[in-house]
């Protein structure tokens, strides 16, 4: 899924800073499994900066609404009502949201309340890790099923570096080197031979680096099939 | 190993079986020509070839072409480094040709120490391809005379082509297969890791003559005197990758402040008359950091003077 | 026992702390409360099982957003007791009341804004 993380309480208060009249939309995708931009994740901001509102002694009035998705239009016209009511309004989704919020609602401003942060997973309660860095073209076959480009903090496909120590990576003592589960997994395996030899560059076309990507399936653009 | 690749000096010394002696220098924070030119002087007739360092730990510094270039001007021989951390594959390609077409023939092929070490943390980093990639693209330019898209190059550039190997990083038993790895992608030397740990790398070296590494690379032997015993700790604590045993920082606190420097070229000496012996290896690679005037008296002590002239 | 409390405590029932969200505890501030405290049965303890320790963590979480507000997380606190104590139940409202005596009022009032 999509992580994010919530942005400081003062940076979000800063972004509204001069409006009085705001709507907070909340996503039941990704966000909300990762507990950062649920229907919870949405009141507990609300209320927050009611409080801090409050506080500083400046007026405001918050409505909250949590979409099934903020990555589809036809959730994000559910709002199309309401949301002219509002001076500004935060999204607590990835940056998808915002994005398909202001393109939909050209005179409105929209706000993110959220960093997004990578693709992956929940390791244990509480905590997310990277996992792909969605390059366009997966190869973790290669690798013992685990991606060397998203992480390795070089992107090594020749790893491991003379920095690994332990399974630990250089840059700190809390990220794994990948490239050492990649060896070792191999070396148990018998297989370290998969790792020899040079691998061509790789194409970043379709990554990022290929400019902004899209995804076409011509049998859907005609109709549902 | 007969024919010459490049023509360097390193790589001729090397093929006269000569015990090959390589400096190290940093390029200024800066562009104080006047400094790097102090600290080169020392080099001069003291060692075969000096490796110009690439923004190392990841902290900006006078581009590693340019140094190698005023190195040239002052008559020592470089070995222009280049990471992968801060180029794309067409700024590689072409600061190669450029390196090549002001008269540098060596180089090495490195990953580059992460930018989070450095000074400039908030770095985008490349990593467009990675040192294994590297060493593969040098080797086709100069072999085939092409770039990596296969395009035709017009006067390729002739490099002799060096890469790293760390035996004391993990998982251990792995480092000499990445070694072979590096020969196979077209490494023509390596210069090690600094070594303090001589009988992990005795170890290391015994597995790399047993797979006949040692007669298709030549292999330097990292060697880093220390100034003192603060230097040790501070290298076994911060500096990714090093392995420095225990007695060895005792030994050097074990004399008198003012005698640690002299303790630590006595190990450094100890260590290139042993290396001299060990089979599969070639050279000595002697980073003496920020150190360059010592260079002279411990090439001296070390009894490799004078440097061959071939 | 007839044991006095402070008058200006108010009290919510509920059938375990388990049941506590973090917004009744916002809430609270929100509408001008001076302080709240979580009054939990002893831990291990718990009918639950773990409704008191739930409860330990959501007031922490709200120490944090308290604190992120420039609001003194002291405002905010968690005990436990069991409901044989009577006199440390008087005891803790007392301890209660004085922190927030000390602490002032709330800087959020009821008619500071909207």
């Amino acid at each position: 899924m999509i992580v994010a993380d919530r942005k400081s309480l003062d940076e979000i208060m800063a972004m509204v800073e001069d409006n009085k009249k705001i709507l907070i939309v909340g996503c039941k995708g990704c966000v909300t499994v990762c507990n950062v931009g649920g229907l919870k994740e949405v009141e507990i901001l609300a209320s927050t900066m009611k409080i801090a509102r409050k506080k500083a002694g400046k007026e405001i009035e918050i409505d909250t609404s949590v979409l099934e998705r903020q990555c589809d239009k036809e959730y994000v016209e559910q709002i199309s009502e309401t949301v002219g009511d509002y001076d500004a309004v935060i999204s607590m989704a990835c940056g998808v949201g915002p994005q398909f919020l202001s393109e939909m609602y050209k005179d409105q401003s929209f706000f993110p309340a959220l960093n997004t942060t990578f693709f992956g997973g929940a390791t244990s309660h509480g905590v997310w890790e990277e996992r792909c860095a969605g390059c366009g073209s997966c190869a973790i076959h290669n690798f013992g099923g685990l991606c060397p480009i998203a992480r390795c903090a070089k992107s090594l496909l020749h790893g491991p570096c003379g920095g690994s120590s332990s399974g630990v990576c250089e840059i700190n003592k809390d990220t794994e080197c990948i490239w050492d589960s990649i060896v070792t997994k191999k070396m148990e395996q018998g297989k370290i031979e998969d790792l020899l030899g040079v691998k061509e560059p790789k194409s970043w076309k379709t990554s990022r680096d290929g400019g902004p990507r899209r995804s076409i399936r011509e049998e859907l653009v005609q109709g549902n099939i | 190993m007969s024919e010459l690749k490049s023509g360097s000096n390193l790589e001729k010394v090397l093929a006269a079986g000569h015990f090959a002696f390589t400096g190290e220098c940093g390029p200024p924070k800066g562009a104080n020509v006047e400094h790097l030119k102090e600290k080169l002087s020392h080099l001069v007739g003291h060692v075969d070839a000096v490796n110009m360092t690439d923004n190392q730990t990841a902290v900006v510094r006078m581009s590693s072409v340019a140094g190698s270039v005023l190195m040239l001007e002052q008559g020592l021989e470089p070995n222009f480094q280049m990471v992968c951390r801060d180029r794309n594959r067409l700024a590689m390609m072409s600061d190669i040709l450029g390196a090549y077409a002001m008269g540098i023939r060596n180089m090495l092929c490195l990953s580059g120490d992460h930018q989070t070490f450095g000074n400039h943390p908030d770095a985008k980093n490349v990593h467009d391809i990675d040192s294994m990639q590297l060493i593969a693209m040098v080797k086709k330019m100069r072999d085939q005379g092409k770039f990596l898209n296969g395009e035709d190059i017009d006067v390729p550039p002739k490099m002799f082509i060096g890469a790293a190997a760390n035996p004391f990083a993990d998982p251990y038993e792995y480092r000499v297969y990445r070694l072979a790895n590096k020969i196979k992608a077209g490494a023509d030397f390596i210069q090690t890791q600094c070594i303090f740990n001589m009988e992990k790398f005795r170890d290391f070296m015994k597995k790399t003559v047993d797979m006949g590494l040692h007669e298709k690379c030549y292999i330097l032997a990292g060697v880093t005197p220390m100034k003192n015993a603060g230097m040790a700790n501070f290298m076994s604590k911060f500096v990714p990758g090093m392995d420095i045993p225990v007695d060895l920082i005792k030994r050097i606190k074990g004399v008198d402040k003012k005698d640690q420097a002299e303790e630590g070229i006595k190990i450094a000496l100890e260590q290139i008359e042993e290396f001299k012996e060990m089979e599969g290896v070639a050279g000595v690679h002697l980073m003496a950091i920020e150190w360059e005037h010592r260079v002279p008296e411990i090439a001296e002590r070390a009894n490799v003077l004078p440097r061959p002239v071939v | 026992m007839r044991l006095s409390y402070p008058a200006d405590v108010k009290i919510i029932q509920l059938p375990c702390t388990g049941r506590v969200d973090i917004l009744h505890l916002l809430n609270a501030f929100e509408d001008g409360a001076d302080g709240v405290y979580v009054a939990g049965c002893l831990e291990g303890e718990c009918h639950y099982i773990s409704g008191n320790l739930k409860a330990r963590r959501k007031v922490e979480y709200v120490q944090r957003i308290l604190k992120e507000i420039g609001i003194e997380p002291e405002r905010m606190q968690m005990y436990n007791l069991s409901s044989a104590q009577g006199a440390r139940f008087a005891e803790i409202a007392t301890e209660m009341a004085e922190t927030i005596k000390e602490l002032g009022p709330t800087p959020i009032q009821k008619g500071n804004a909207a």
